[in-house]
């Protein structure tokens, strides 16, 4: 008893370390979390996270505040320049889709089937784990919100980790480069698969891919799906630096599209639909069509001889009849093509409105009934791309400026 | 400066009411968990470490030292997406060593708390590192140098720590 009470102390420390070990041991073990680890993990949260939402509260409402009703300086700037931004954006929008649509036309006849994120939940990042081993962030939506582990996690520039635990309002998250995650990546014009890990020191890597193979720096890397986490095709980053690996293997490395270290907002994928790809059938827009809009047209060859014939009429010195055939009728009105929009119809949002007085005579008024695209009074951007069925090819002349004179003196 | 040996008589013993047991941790954990995310270089500080030290050391009882370290650790562990054991284990041997080093040393000076810290940083990041290498097969590496510059960076942040706990440790 003696020798019990002497070395009390150390039998305790002992008894405490061994409990623990063995703890641990059956945790490596198991693949998920027995009820009472899982309790525990659930007091620590609940204990710590109400800390992480007042202090991320607080920090949105003054930041809010701030950007809301102090920092408007600059605001009508960056305003028009993201409006030009947009114009630019959808005429590259109207080039994809058609390449898009070339792409589920062929998917259609393969009877491929893809994965669509069909549903999505915003979610902010409250608190970190505070150890560099573990890579990972806690959001603010857990199973009440309808999250589940595996879900998939998301920003707009790329793929940010999944799921790892679900608690009641809380989530944590394990980032991409963390390094027990790993995900089915491949990269975009190589078409080489590997499976992308985060390594201790943050870095990003996609390996098994062949020593033989040939990958340049800078290409995308994208999501391969074959994970059953990530649908097909999510950017994940660009390959930054390529050297020989270990056992055959290239070693990657990868810089991931999102800022994983100053995340504060994230996507949650809680639905991916799977369908067959079917051919968009709503219509072809085209990126000629888009400018046709932009641009004020240039009135096509009989209506410019028809123009010029009025001018003749009116005692102009100069006509161009040589353009007009035989017998057309020169009085206004009786054969009416679209005139060419006034310039200030495209500062309206884009699109050119057919302007009656714009033209001066009753020309243009029975054109605006017609059916060419650019009569077709349209307010949004979006709206021009969805009903131009045809484009007029003149519209795309890259000398628009005689539109301009159309407008009467 | 200098680190004294005293006996067990001469030492003082401190304790901790139960309102400040209870919070200083969870706040260590909680900023531990919320400067890093915040400041990424944070990531080198190890304030529960730092709590466990300056608890173990004040109360100067091994048992403890060594319940308090294994429960912190637990707390810190419960919040990462590792096992749960890691930082336990490490920290209850740190708690226990720490208040046993502090039954025959003086430990109220700055220079000895920054020697202290020193060596029980490293102390723990072996440990760590071992049961995380070993146990659970996580690939980590060792570096002398980031070790030995982590251990210096937590000293000087130590001794801030150990001046604040002794605005709440009361005599007994």
């Amino acid at each position: 008893m003696d020798v019990l009470g002497r070395y009390r102390n150390l039998i305790v420390l002992v008894g405490v370390l061994f409990a623990q070990v063995l703890g641990l041991a059956v945790q490596v073990k198991r693949t998920s979390d027995s009820e009472s680890t899982r309790l525990i993990r659930v007091w620590a949260v609940g204990a710590v996270t109400p800390f992480e939402r007042a202090l991320v509260w607080m920090q949105t409402s003054s930041g809010n505040l701030w950007h809301n009703y102090f920092y408007l300086r600059g605001v009508r700037a960056e305003n028009r320049s993201l409006k030009a931004q947009i114009e630019q954006m959808r005429l590259e929008q109207v080039r994809m889709s058609q390449d898009a649509d070339q792409a589920r036309r062929l998917q259609a006849l393969l009877a491929f089937k893809e994965q669509f994120i069909s549903q999505t939940m915003a979610a902010q990042i409250i608190g970190g784990t505070g150890s560099e081993l573990s890579r990972s962030v806690y959001i603010d939506k857990g199973y009440k919100d309808g999250i589940k582990a595996d879900m998939a996690v998301i920003t707009a520039d790329g793929i940010v980790g999944k799921v790892l635990r679900v608690y009641r309002s809380t989530s944590l998250v394990l980032l991409i480069d963390d390094q027990t995650s790993g995900v089915g990546a491949i990269l975009d014009k190589t078409r080489l698969q590997g499976i992308l890990r985060g390594t201790p020191s943050g870095e990003v890597v996609l390996e098994k891919v062949m020593s033989d193979e040939t990958v340049p720096a800078g290409e995308l890397v994208l999501t391969s799906g074959g994970d059953g986490i990530f649908p097909k095709g999510l950017l994940v980053g660009r390959v930054t630096r390529v050297t020989p690996g270990s056992e055959l293997f290239l070693n990657i490395r990868v810089h991931p599209a999102a800022d994983l270290s100053k995340l504060e907002e994230v996507l949650v994928v809680t639905k991916i639909d799977e369908r067959q790809a079917e051919p968009d059938q709503t219509g072809v827009a085209r990126a000629v069509d888009i400018l046709a809009e932009r641009l004020p047209g240039v009135p096509s060859k009989s209506e410019s001889a028809e123009k010029d014939g009025e001018k003749g009429a009116a005692g102009t010195a100069k006509t161009t009849t040589s353009t007009t055939a035989p017998g057309a009728p020169t009085s206004p009105g009786s054969e009416a093509k679209p005139k060419a929009a006034p310039p200030q119809a495209s500062a309206s949002g884009g699109a050119p409105v057919a302007s009656p007085a714009g033209a001066g005579s009753g020309t243009v008024s029975s054109a605006s009934s017609g059916s060419s695209p650019r009569t077709t009074p349209t307010s949004t951007g979006t709206e021009g791309v969805k009903v131009s069925p045809k484009p007029v090819k003149a519209a795309v002349a890259p000398k628009p400026q005689p539109a301009v004179e159309d407008s009467p003196h | 400066m200098a680190i004294t040996y005293t006996s067990g008589e001469q030492v003082e013993v401190y304790r901790f009411s139960i309102p400040a047991t209870i919070l200083i941790p969870l706040i260590a954990v909680f900023l531990q968990a919320w400067l890093s995310r915040r400041f990424p270089f944070f990531t080198i500080f190890d304030l529960p470490l730092l709590v466990v030290i300056g608890f173990a050391t004040a109360r100067r009882n091994p048992l403890a030292g060594l319940f308090t370290g294994g429960l912190i650790g637990i707390l810190q562990d419960a919040l990462t997406g590792l096992q749960i054991g890691l930082y336990g284990i490490s920290l209850t041997v740190v708690g226990f060593g720490a208040s046993s080093l502090g039954i025959k040393l003086d430990v109220e000076n700055a220079g000895a708390r920054f020697l202290l810290t020193i060596f029980f940083y490293v102390v723990h990041e072996v440990v760590f590192f071992m049961i995380a290498r070993g146990l659970v097969g996580l690939r980590i590496a060792w570096s002398w140098p980031h070790e030995l510059l982590s251990g210096v960076a937590n000293a000087v942040l130590g001794i801030l720590v150990f001046m604040m706990l002794d605005r709440v440790k009361q005599r007994t």
